[in-house]
């Protein structure tokens, strides 16, 4: 699999982006981080994935691209070590929460058509 | 003139105080890295601007920072601190065997010698190095894999490796300790290494004085006698005069044997900081009055010092990697607190102010002197 990754600009759509994308084959997966990883990758807004290739878009497949376009991100959504998303990360879209999907499970077909976005969220812990 | 900048790690980023060497009037840069736990900032002894920070928070895990400009920009390097080959077990509170597993970097500690190399004490307990500058890191699995490894179970904060000692123009000497393993001595660059615990008594565990399994709180040494260590430990302080073959008790009349860091004056060898607190259920000072204690020799006869601390309604604790000293003459004394002070004693101890009241819970305190 492969994706690339690129950034909106503030305040930017994506509705061009995708019938561009549309036309040349290419998906767009969009994807919002939370704060604190936004301040690592030193991103302001949502993140563009540019798709490329057969395979169904996967969750591990859009954590893959997100870590090659921002490297400071590695490790940070999934553990290293285990592969295994973090606990305290969960991935959200459209109000419904799919982080028990796995890693290997394909996108909701509204994130793999650009409908929706793909939040990636920090669970409300601590204090 | 000379200059000296505070690097404070605390529980929602990084602080930059710096101030000339009068030390009269503070400047405070930050927060850096804000909404992060920063457990340790350190900077190179031969590369001053440049400096590293342990960035981590419970949701995103371990990222490592460096600055090249003394602190003022950042930028992560690498982070994938992976054990080499088996990971092994140690054992959890309740003695059953657990993998060993990476949680964080607990400690930074940059070469004396070369800028490029910079040494990671993590939880659990391991000894990684960088000869890169923080970009890739490869573990010393010597030390993870001691026959006593298995036996290892954490601390409190965890079973974490907290204390790094190298020696200028020796890199094949080092010293660590792990809570609650004890101190470990490598004479081959991290190669192999033997328990250097002998001496050590914890009295209140079923074994007092085994091989390895002590909580040793933190250890310190004065560079020009790299073979006078002193510990504090959680019960009782202690020092060796054999780079940790054999240790002793200097607690003489601390009013309390427990604490978290203990400093060594940075031109009298034998004068020594520690930061009495109560016991290991209360962690605060006692009778609430924050005192800083000072012993001239070595240990064994010590004297608080309390000028310019809050003596009345004080209950905060002293973290171990939150007090250090600058090079200056009179010698510079720097510690933080758990309710977000840094007091500076310019003095040697003998009088202090605070240099901010009010930061988050500081973690770490490192002082760099500049020229």
């Amino acid at each position: 699999m492969s994706g690339e990754a690129r950034v909106d600009p503030p305040g930017g759509g994506s509705g061009t982006r995708d019938q561009e994308a549309a036309g040349s084959g290419v998906l767009t997966i969009r994807v919002a981080l939370p704060g604190h990883l936004r301040q690592l990758a030193g991103v302001a807004g949502e993140v563009s994935l540019a798709w490329e290739g057969s395979d169904a878009p996967t969750y591990g497949g859009v954590v893959d691209a997100v870590e090659a376009r921002f490297p400071a991100l590695r490790g940070t959504i999934r553990d290293p070590a285990t592969g295994r998303r973090r606990p305290f990360v969960r991935f959200f879209a459209a109000g419904e929460d799919f982080s028990n999907d796995g890693m290997t499970a394909p996108l909701p077909p509204a994130v793999v058509s650009g409908a929706e976005v793909l939040r990636v969220v920090g669970a409300m812990a601590g204090g | 003139m000379s200059g000296v900048r505070v690097l404070v790690g605390t529980r929602k980023g990084a602080f930059v105080l710096s101030a000339d060497g009068r030390r009269g009037e503070w400047h405070v840069d930050g927060p850096f890295l804000p909404g992060w736990e920063v457990f340790h900032v350190k900077g190179s002894p031969v590369a001053p601007e440049r400096i590293w920070a342990a960035q981590w928070t419970g949701w995103f895990g371990q990222v490592i920072q460096r600055s090249e400009d003394g602190g003022r920009t950042w930028e992560p390097v690498g982070n994938d601190f992976a054990y080499e080959g088996e990971p092994g077990t140690r054992v959890d509170f309740e003695n059953h065997s657990q993998p060993f597993s990476f949680a964080k970097v607990w400690h930074l500690e940059p070469s004396p010698d070369d800028p490029e190399v910079v040494f990671a004490g993590v939880e659990d307990a391991a000894l990684f190095r960088s000869g890169d500058g923080g970009a890739t890191w490869s573990e010393l699995a010597g030390l993870r894999t001691h026959h006593t490894a298995a036996g290892w179970g954490p601390g409190a904060g965890g079973l974490c490796l907290h204390t790094i000692l190298l020696e200028a123009g020796a890199p094949e000497r080092i010293l660590v300790a792990i809570s609650a393993a004890g101190v470990f001595a490598s004479d081959d660059a991290g190669s192999t290494w033997r328990a250097a615990n002998r001496g050590l008594r914890s009295g209140e565990l079923p074994n007092p004085d085994p091989e390895a399994g002590h909580c040793v709180h933190h250890v310190t040494r004065h560079p020009s006698r790299p073979d006078t260590l002193f510990m504090q430990k959680h019960w009782d302080v202690l020092r060796s005069d054999d780079r940790a073959e054999s240790w002793r008790e200097v607690s003489g009349n601390l009013p309390s044997d427990f604490g978290f860091p203990i400093e060594v004056h940075p031109h009298e060898p034998e004068t020594i900081y520690v930061v009495p607190i109560t016991s290991d259920e209360h962690h605060f000072p006692p009778d609430g009055r924050l005192r800083v204690y000072r012993s001239r020799s070595g240990g064994g006869v010590w004297e608080p010092l309390e000028q310019g601390l809050p003596q009345a309604n004080c209950y905060v604790n002293v973290l171990r990697d939150a007090m250090s000293t600058d090079s200056l003459e009179p010698a510079g004394i720097y510690f933080g607190t758990t309710g977000g002070q840094v007091y500076a004693s310019p003095d040697a101890g003998d009088s202090w102010a605070p240099i901010v009241r009010d930061l988050p819970a500081v973690l770490s305190v490192e002082v760099q002197t500049l020229p």
